[in-house]
């Protein structure tokens, strides 16, 4: 199962520019953090002395850490064996670290700008268990060995289906996909960041004050209205060109290929390089996720769902799993597709409708949470004044329409059905998301009932799963066909418990 | 429940729940009860203005405590059921939202056996089996512990017997 493991059994050491890095991103901190010391000191000492002083703070600051490294890189060692890769490492302990080859699942490559002016890269060998020691770290080593490492930590010679399914490049960037950046939900947030970002920036300064009345003197002619008009339309100009930046970042030189001996890999990232390689066997279906925006303007995010991807730090992004960016459905479809050598993707299978009783309980949970905002300032409007009647009436004219328009839709978009090998399970208004699973890949079931769901005669099925979130649920199905339909999927486990009348 | 020849229902699993269970969720009820009611109980008999309002919803909480206490566990002891085939595990808990769970023997990678402090007092013990999924963990709470361990002891050895990656 080794391939070139025998040739090199020997230690090896991280690269030595480990230090110089070090050193640069330490002397780049102190430099951020020179400009309001700057200001703080020259009032005592004068502007040659303070940026003296700094000079030699930062100095004795970058040395420091660079001797620091220097230990690091010194004590650090791994090895790749026939059976085992082993990290030692540690300052003060030695902390020796060691996953079995056969139990690797990802080799993830990255690097931060200044990794890659360095032709280094950072490479992560993960497990996918749970728990924080299943990820070894190698920080940094040379391109070239990281790209060795990942051959030959994943090629295990195990020859795939030869199938109709080509290998390469299955996706490249199309750089018109940028136009779905700016609908998705990363905008407004990044609207409301900038907004608070500068309000915030200048309490450090402390000019808050003055910020806000300027504004309010730009405002001074122009009704309230307007002015939060033209201030929630700068937030969001704000956010667009922060979205359109951050899709730029993240999805620069994007690259989905499949490499011989069965591995997906993504690569993508303008600054900071990603890779992140999926063994297919560890593949257990496809997620096809439409947030609201991009739902809209027809396009859809492709998820892995995959056992085995290292849920740690780097994770938080939420993006880290993801194997298309918003791209039209077709090409999401093709991708799918393409990814499960399927001819055809199981995601955009017909799918079973569910019964009416569960759009009532949709329109019925919608509108109670639209209400719950009118009933609170109702009951405070007729207890201290009645502007807030007039803002109750506003809410419930705005949230009404709207909470039954997303109770209706988020009916229309619950679904299951088998497609071949696959479970397709569909559910959520917000961020709909399409799972396809592997009926193999299915170990186990839930079953859930409540009062009210036995009263309409539903109940929703759970499909556990080691993969991805763990569990893909059909919602509020109608309680013999969803029944059928578990039984159906998974042959032979769930039949011996029903009772079929 | 729907009509028509095709009606399919989830049937019961066999085995009951140890008939001490009844008293460990009694007791359980109660002594979640019993904190709140001493804390506001004490604070009302030291606070001589605020009486009223500390005593009467320490009252409330006594009685809808004791109420859930009388009704709940008898209850849960007809609907909390556990059963053990060659090829599954197979639970159900829960009244008001009822819930089946069922994992495959191929599939459990750990089976424990957990007995707290008041479930030793009553001679039971929990048994927990999980599987590869975070979310796919099946208990069965409330077992008398001999029969629990002996159940966890043939549940390793039936899943060792079992082929399967558990993935």
């Amino acid at each position: 199962m080794s391939t070139a493991a025998g040739a090199d059994p020997g230690w090896r050491r991280l690269h030595f520019r480990t230090v110089l890095v070090t050193a640069l991103v330490t002397a780049g901190v102190a430099a951020g953090a020179a400009v309001p010391v700057t200001v703080a000191l020259s009032g005592r000492l004068g502007y040659a002395r303070a940026i003296g002083w700094e000079l030699a703070g930062a100095a004795l600051l970058s040395g420091c850490a660079a001797a620091g490294d220097y230990v690091r890189w010194r004590r650090t060692q791994y090895r790749v064996g026939a059976e085992r890769v082993d990290l030692h490492t540690g300052l003060l302990l030695v902390k020796r670290r060691s996953l079995a080859r056969e139990r690797i699942r990802s080799v993830d490559l990255t690097a931060h700008p200044l990794l890659r002016v360095l032709g280094l890269v950072t490479v992560r060998i993960g497990t996918g268990e749970q728990g924080g020691d299943s990820t070894l770290e190698l920080d940094p080593v040379t391109r070239a060995e990281g790209e060795r490492l990942r051959h030959e930590l994943l090629d295990r010679g195990v020859p795939q289906a030869p199938g109709t399914h080509r290998e390469g490049a299955l996706a490249t960037l199309d750089p018109r996909w940028i136009r779905y950046a700016p609908v998705s939900f990363v905008a407004p947030m990044l609207g409301g960041a900038a907004a608070g970002g500068v309000l915030q920036v200048s309490e450090w300064v402390g000019a808050q004050g003055e910020v806000i009345d300027w504004v309010a003197d730009r405002f001074r002619d122009t009704p309230l209205l307007w002015a939060i008009g033209v201030l929630v339309l700068a937030a969001l100009v704000a956010g667009v060109v922060g979205a359109l930046g951050l899709w730029v970042e993240m999805w620069w030189n994007y690259r989905l290929e499949r490499e011989p001996g069965g591995t997906l890999r993504v690569r993508r990232g303008l600054f900071t390089a990603r890779s992140l390689s999926v063994e297919e066997r560890r593949l257990r279906g496809v997620d096809l996720v439409e947030p609201l925006g991009v739902r809209l303007v027809g396009a859809a995010r492709v998820d892995a769902i995959t056992t085995g991807l290292t849920k740690d730090e780097e994770s938080r992004s939420g993006d880290h799993n993801t194997l298309l960016p918003a791209a039209p459905r077709a090409v999401a479809d093709a991708i799918a597709a393409e990814v499960l050598r399927e001819p055809g993707a199981p995601n955009g299978a017909a799918l079973t409708a569910h019964p009416r009783a569960a759009r009532g309980r949709r329109l019925r949970r919608a509108v109670a949470v639209a209400l719950v905002p009118v009933l609170v300032q109702a009951v405070l409007g007729v207890l201290l004044t009645p502007v807030l009647l007039w803002t109750a009436l506003a809410c419930g004219v705005l949230f009404l329409p709207l909470a039954v328009l997303l109770g209706l839709d988020s009916y229309r978009s619950l679904g299951h059905t088998l497609s071949g090998g696959y479970l397709v399970t569909r559910s959520g208004t917000v961020r709909r998301s399409t799972a396809a699973l592997q009926r193999a890949g299915v170990i186990g079931w839930t079953v859930k009932q409540s009062w009210f769901q036995r009263r309409a005669g539903l109940l929703s099925v759970t499909a556990t799963t080691a993969a991805g979130g763990g569990a893909y649920t059909a919602r509020d199905t109608d309680a013999c066909e969803g029944l059928a339909f578990a039984s159906e999927a998974v042959p032979g486990l769930l039949e011996p418990f029903l009772d079929r009348g | 429940m729907a009509e028509g020849e095709g009606t399919i229902r989830l049937r019961p699993p066999r085995n009951r729940l140890d008939p001490r269970a009844v008293g460990w969720w009694r007791a359980q009820w109660l002594l979640l009860t019993a904190a709140p009611v001493a804390v506001l109980g004490i604070l009302g008999a030291f606070i001589a203005p605020a009486r009223f309002w500390l005593l009467m919803p320490a009252a409330a909480l006594a009685g809808a405590g004791l109420l859930c206490a009388v009704l709940f566990p008898s209850w849960w002891y007809r609907t909390h059921r556990w059963e053990v085939t060659d090829d599954a595990v197979y639970v159900s808990t829960g009244v008001l939202l009822r819930e089946w769970r069922i994992a495959p023997m191929s599939r459990i990678q750990t089976v424990d056996t957990v007995r707290g402090p008041l479930e030793q007092l009553f001679g039971l013990a929990t048994v927990t089996v999980t599987t590869a999924s975070a979310k796919g963990a099946v208990r069965i709470e409330g077992l008398a512990h001999e029969a629990a361990a002996s159940l966890a002891e043939r549940l390793t050895r039936i899943t060792q017997d079992t082929p399967g990656d558990a993935t």
